[in-house]
Order: C-alpha cells, then structure tokens, then sequence
C-alpha cells in the first residue's frame, strides 16, 4: 500500500514535471516569433542570422527538455 | 526500464512506447559486457559504414559535373566549413575535421534510426554524454593552451559595472558547467522524446481490430498522426545534428576569443 501511495506520487509528479514543456513552447515561439518580425522587416539581414535563432531555439528548448527529463527520472529511476 | 512482460496479448498487440531504446545482446544471451556486440554497436557501426560510403563514392569521381553522390558529399562539406567560418571564426577551421566528423556522425545516426525497426544510438545519454563530455573538454583545454590563465577573462564581464561582476561571473561559471549536460540531454531527449511519440500512436493505430466503434475513428487518425509526426521527425533528426554542431562552433568561439 505504501508503495503504491509512493507510485501514485511519482506518476502525479511525472504529469506535472511535463507541464514546463508549456514553458519551452512559450520561449521557441517567442524566439520564432520574433525572428520573423525582425525578417520580414528587412529580409536581406535575414539569411546571416538564422544560425543565431537556431541557437536561440536550442537554449530555450533544452529547458523544456530538462522538464521531460524529470518526467523520466520520476517514472523510471526512482 | 519496466520489467513487466511487454509482448502479445489477446487484445491486439500491447507494447511499451519505450522498449525501442533497450540495448540487446546481437547474438543472443542476456549479458551485456563491454565486448558484447549488441545492437547499439550495429547502428552505430552502419552509421560510420554509411559515412565512409558516402565520402568515398563521393570523392571518387572528381567530376566537375557531380554526380548526385558527389553532390551531396561537397554539399555536406561546404555546409560545415561555412557554419565553422561564421560562426568561431577563421582561425576555428583548424578544428573544422573535428567538427565535420560530430556532425555527420550525429546526422547519420539520427536518420538511419528512423528506420522502422531501428536502433538510434544518439537517443542514449550514455552516447551523446561521451560526445558532449568530449567538445567540453578539448574546448576548456584550447581555451587554456591558447591563453593561458587569460581564459578566464571569459567569466570577468569587462563591460559590466564593477559592483555586478563578482555576481555575473558566479552565473557565468555555473552555466560553463552545465554546457555539456544541456548539450547532451537536448540531442538525446530530443530523439527520445520523438520515437516515443511515434510508438504511442502506433499502439492506439491497430484499434480496429479490437472495437469496430471506436476504432473506425481512431486508427485512421492515429496512422495520419505517425506520418506526420515521421516527417517531422526527419526534420528535427537534421536540425539536432545542426544544434549540436553549431553550439559546439559557438563553444569553440568562447574559447578561442574569451575576452568580451
């Protein structure tokens, strides 16, 4: 019985550890988002800063990543 | 990994989304020792096989009209010398065959385990880790073979006020630190992430055979949802391989140029 409670515990916190992944789409589309506005703008400037938001990207997802990584430890490590 | 019996039951077929990611024995036998040749050893030996196809058959030709193969081989090349010279500048294309080989290797295994029935060697930590643990290290060391104590002048933000420094540096060395943790967590929670979710739709796809009610609305949905989540998946298998290259330039970057 205790073990289940325990189990329960690490199911509930695995659902909620996947709610960052909101957080993550929030800053990838902010990050987009703004590129865009900034391309549309002045689209020659475009083409040189792509790489950047592609670093931008990464930065903001790997957080995101971070929450589905507690999902997993919860689900299976602990 | 669960250690419940995961195979066919009366229902249909029942299988856990992650069970795609256990490292099997090839041949056999439960054990897995350091020298046993399991199937993470096969992927990532097709992977360096189909690198070595592609640059070899690609380089073979020497035509001034290429070949599609050749094409793709002086695609690949042009693509990373130029991400290496924007990015970390002239002098980081010394380290531009370091670079090429991450990302081809990274590329080639991320697209060959979207096979179905593949192992993707890139979707364990224990793989990307080593990778990342890799760049992290060779590019610490360059930054102090290049500058000496210099290098930490990368933490010593000269274009802050004085009173904020002391802080900011504190912030700087923390996020130095979990580089390569981010940089090896984002490849392999990327690719785990997606195949997981390939594999979930793929166990509500044979619904039909179960209830005929239910099932006449789901399977079709899911089977579209797996198509278009592969496709996605292709895409995100050539943007992580771009991701983990184009942070390894920007690290290589830091180190090469530390002061602000």
């Amino acid at each position: 019985m205790e073990g289940d409670i325990a189990q329960m515990g690490a199911f509930i916190g695995a659902g909620l550890a996947s709610i960052g992944m909101g957080g993550a789409a929030v800053g990838v589309g902010n990050v987009v988002g703004n590129f865009l506005s900034g391309a549309l703008r002045n689209p020659s400037a475009a083409a040189g800063q792509t790489a950047t938001m592609f670093i931008g990207i990464a930065f903001a997802e790997a957080l995101g990543i971070f929450s589905f990584l507690v999902a997993l430890l919860l689900m299976f490590a602990v | 990994m669960s250690t419940e019996a995961h195979g066919e039951e009366a229902a249909g077929l029942v299988f856990h989304p992650m069970d795609q990611f256990m490292v099997k024995p090839l041949f056999g036998g439960e054990t897995l020792n350091w020298y046993t040749l399991s199937n993470a050893t096969l992927w990532m030996g097709l992977t360096v096989v189909a690198i070595i196809a592609l640059l070899v058959f690609g380089s073979r030709g020497r035509a001034i009209i290429p070949s599609r193969i050749q094409s793709i081989g002086e695609l690949a090349y042009g693509f990373i010398h130029k991400m290496v010279e924007d990015v970390a500048g002239k002098d980081g294309l010394r380290y531009f065959p370091y670079i090429m080989t991450l990302f081809l290797f990274i590329l080639f295994s991320n697209v060959l385990g979207l096979l179905p029935l593949a192992f993707t060697p890139t979707s364990h930590i224990a793989v990307t880790a080593v990778l990342a643990m890799l760049v992290f290290l060779s590019v610490t060391l360059i930054g102090f073979y290049k500058h000496g104590l210099g290098f930490l002048s990368l933490f010593w933000i000269s274009s802050a006020p004085l009173a904020l420094r002391p802080i900011l540096a504190l912030i700087e060395v923390i996020s130095y630190f979990v580089r390569p943790v981010s940089h090896s967590i984002r490849l392999a929670g990327n690719m785990m992430a997606g195949h997981a979710v390939i594999k979930v739709f793929a166990a509500f796809a044979p619904l039909v055979l179960i209830s005929t009610g239910v099932g006449l609305a789901v399977t079709p949905l899911s089977i579209m949802a797996i198509t278009a989540i592969y496709a996605l998946e292709v895409m995100v298998a050539f943007i992580q391989a771009y991701v983990f290259t184009i942070l390894t330039c920007v690290y290589l970057k830091d180190a090469l140029h530390p002061h602000h």
